[in-house]
């Protein structure tokens, strides 16, 4: 789906919802879709109200108030221990983390 | 006396001259959670056992008279955002249920230094998204004050434990308004302090660009005590800021006549419920008995906050919540999956609530091409002009005074249904933060029993203004001192 081709348009429509579900791995039902497409839609609408400032000659903010890049030394610290990770991950064969397959081998 | 609804100053007080020990208040407030906080529910986790060990150290301290700070001994509590070592830290999300850090965040690392005894953590809308407390995927929070309005969010937990003497102080973070409004609901003190004053390290990350970790206290001067222990540069958050802090109390009860109090006027157009209205212009009234300038100031964009505000978080939360995938930590989904990215879909689909998701796929939208120019960039735009409004408006006052929130504490339940009506109680707070700039939230009156917050807003690392010229108004006023009638 291309969203260029639209109009600057608050609509956002089931297939629109489903489509960004896709995109940042969330799986939605077509109930629930609706459900965020009228909310999706209401609140761009009320967003559109910055399209009424004029920010011709207007530079981005930095995200930073008080400075630019940030710089230190590259320092070698001891990290955390393979134990000590693993201690959080859900599945592990006590080396590694298992996930299913990533690769399609057919 | 009752030990728990004590002031950090004043335990401090009572501690040093022996009147308690640190296991004897620690145990007080223990038991005072186990009285209330099934009514109340302030707390996912408590860590009873953790903090009477800690007690007992800070005891040791206390008696051998060594390496005491203002904070040894006392019992505190902490948003569950904030990284805690060994202990279970949730950021109020199923997806992170059963995830016990292998590290302290900084702001830990230095109460645990200062000697302060963590009681637990608290509830708080999922990922710090909300403004009630409803959005955790765990229970409400209620309000100390009328147990079926919320507690304000997304620091709800937090505030509702302080105001209820669940806990001396707590830390809660600020991202948009989430220390000051549930401040202002529960009649407590709460600081945004500037962007980068404090050490984000360890907190698990809203918007990054936004995120402020802050204290939330009965009065301005524990709110200084506590800033002061946790403020400063620290090479594990390359944001941080490496200006030298200030001893916070000396400012305190230093005379604030002559100063520039600044009224926005946008603040103060339709909107503002009639009882909040009320109660900030009698503080206005107290401020220029004690001998403040009063002058109209105004901040231009401040009907573009919102939208900014919400743009840039959206954007910012979706790129930071794409790190919970269900393989290195956090929840993960029990099916038998051919492949990683089903497990990754089912476990964030299992795992986030739903305003979680409104808000990373609305950040999503507002990201994709062809759509970036005209809501991500032009937020960021929008927000140079927020920064050009503060900085013309405090070429006129010193400090800024708006409302906290346009109503008090609503009931459980009325905006839930309703996401742009719960974003627009957020219309005085979230100025700050796109900006940067510091602000004290504190307890100003009452409308139909329940508690008014007000807040003064400063210029960037003006910290210390803000505790001079609160405090002025707390040594004029009582309505600090007033504790719900629940405890």
């Amino acid at each position: 789906m291309d969203f260029s081709n639209k109009e600057f348009s608050s609509l956002i429509d089931i297939n629109a919802v489903h489509y960004i579900a896709n995109l940042i791995r969330l799986k939605i039902d077509d109930k629930e879709a609706r459900v965020f497409s009228h909310q999706f839609s209401q609140i761009i609408e009320y967003f559109q109200k910055l399209t009424e400032i004029d920010t011709g000659d207007i530079q981005p903010a930095n995200e930073n108030w008080a400075m630019n890049n940030i710089f230190r030394d590259d320092v070698v610290k001891p990290s955390m221990s393979r134990e000590e990770f693993l201690n959080n991950t859900p599945h592990h064969d006590g080396y590694f983390v298992r996930v299913p397959r990533i690769f399609d081998d057919r | 006396m009752e030990l728990s609804n004590l002031s950090v100053r004043k335990a401090h007080e009572m501690l040093v001259n022996k009147q308690i020990s640190s296991v004897e208040l620690t145990s007080a407030v223990l038991e005072n959670i186990r009285r209330l906080d099934p009514k109340i529910k302030a707390y996912l986790t408590v860590t009873e056992t953790h903090a009477l060990e800690q007690a007992l150290k800070a005891d040791i301290r206390l008696n051998a008279k060594e390496n005491i700070t203002p904070l040894t001994g006392i019992p505190y509590a902490l948003k569950d955002c904030l990284s805690t070592r060994g202990i279970r830290t949730t950021c109020g999300s199923k997806i992170l249920d059963g995830y016990v850090p292998q590290f302290n965040a900084t702001v830990v690392e230095e109460l645990d230094k200062s000697g302060a005894v963590l009681l637990g953590k608290n509830n708080m809308d999922e990922f710090g998204m909300g403004s009630s407390c409803e959005n955790s995927a765990f229970f409400n929070t209620h309000n100390p004050w009328k147990l079926d309005r919320v507690p304000g969010g997304s620091s709800g937990g937090s505030a509702a434990s302080v105001a209820s003497g669940l806990s001396l102080f707590a830390l809660g973070e600020d991202t948009g308004g989430s220390i000051r409004m549930p401040a202002g609901f529960c009649n407590i003190v709460g600081l945004k302090p500037t962007y980068g004053r404090v050490s984000r390290y360890g907190h698990i990350g809203l918007v990054s660009s936004f995120d402020c970790i802050g204290p939330l206290t009965q009065d301005v001067y524990d709110c200084a005590l506590v800033l002061q222990t946790i403020a400063g540069k620290d090479s594990m958050d390359g944001t941080s800021l490496p200006a030298s802090v200030p001893a916070y109390t000396s400012s305190l009860g230093k005379s604030i006549k002559g100063l520039r109090l600044g009224i926005p006027e946008e603040y103060f157009q339709a909107g503002m419920d009639e009882g909040v209205e009320i109660t900030i212009q009698e503080a206005i009234r107290v401020y220029e008995k004690l001998g403040m300038q009063i002058c109209e100031v105004s901040l231009p964009h401040t009907q573009a906050a919102l939208p900014v505000y919400y743009l840039i978080l959206f954007a910012e939360a979706s790129a930071n919540l794409a790190r919970f995938d269900g393989t290195r930590f956090g929840y993960s989904s029990n099916h038998n999956f051919e492949n990683v990215v089903d497990l990754l879909i089912q476990s964030r689909q299992e795992g986030f609530g739903e305003e979680v998701k409104r808000r990373i796929m609305l950040g999503t939208y507002v990201l994709s091409s062809g759509y970036y120019d005209a809501y991500y960039l032009k937020a960021q735009k929008v927000r140079t002009l927020i920064i050009e409004d503060f900085k013309s408006a405090f070429e006129i006052c010193d400090v800024i005074l708006a409302p906290t929130c346009p109503t008090t504490a609503f009931k459980i339940g009325e905006k839930k249904q309703d996401p742009l009506t719960m974003y627009l109680s957020d219309i005085y707070v979230v100025a700050t933060n796109p900006a940067g700039v510091p602000a004290l939230s504190l307890p100003c009156g009452f409308s139909e029993g329940l508690p008014v917050g007000m807040q003064l807003i400063g210029n960037h690392l003006s910290e210390e203004l803000l505790f001079q010229i609160g405090y002025a108004y707390q040594a004029e006023t009582e309505w600090h001192k007033i504790h719900p009638p629940i405890i």
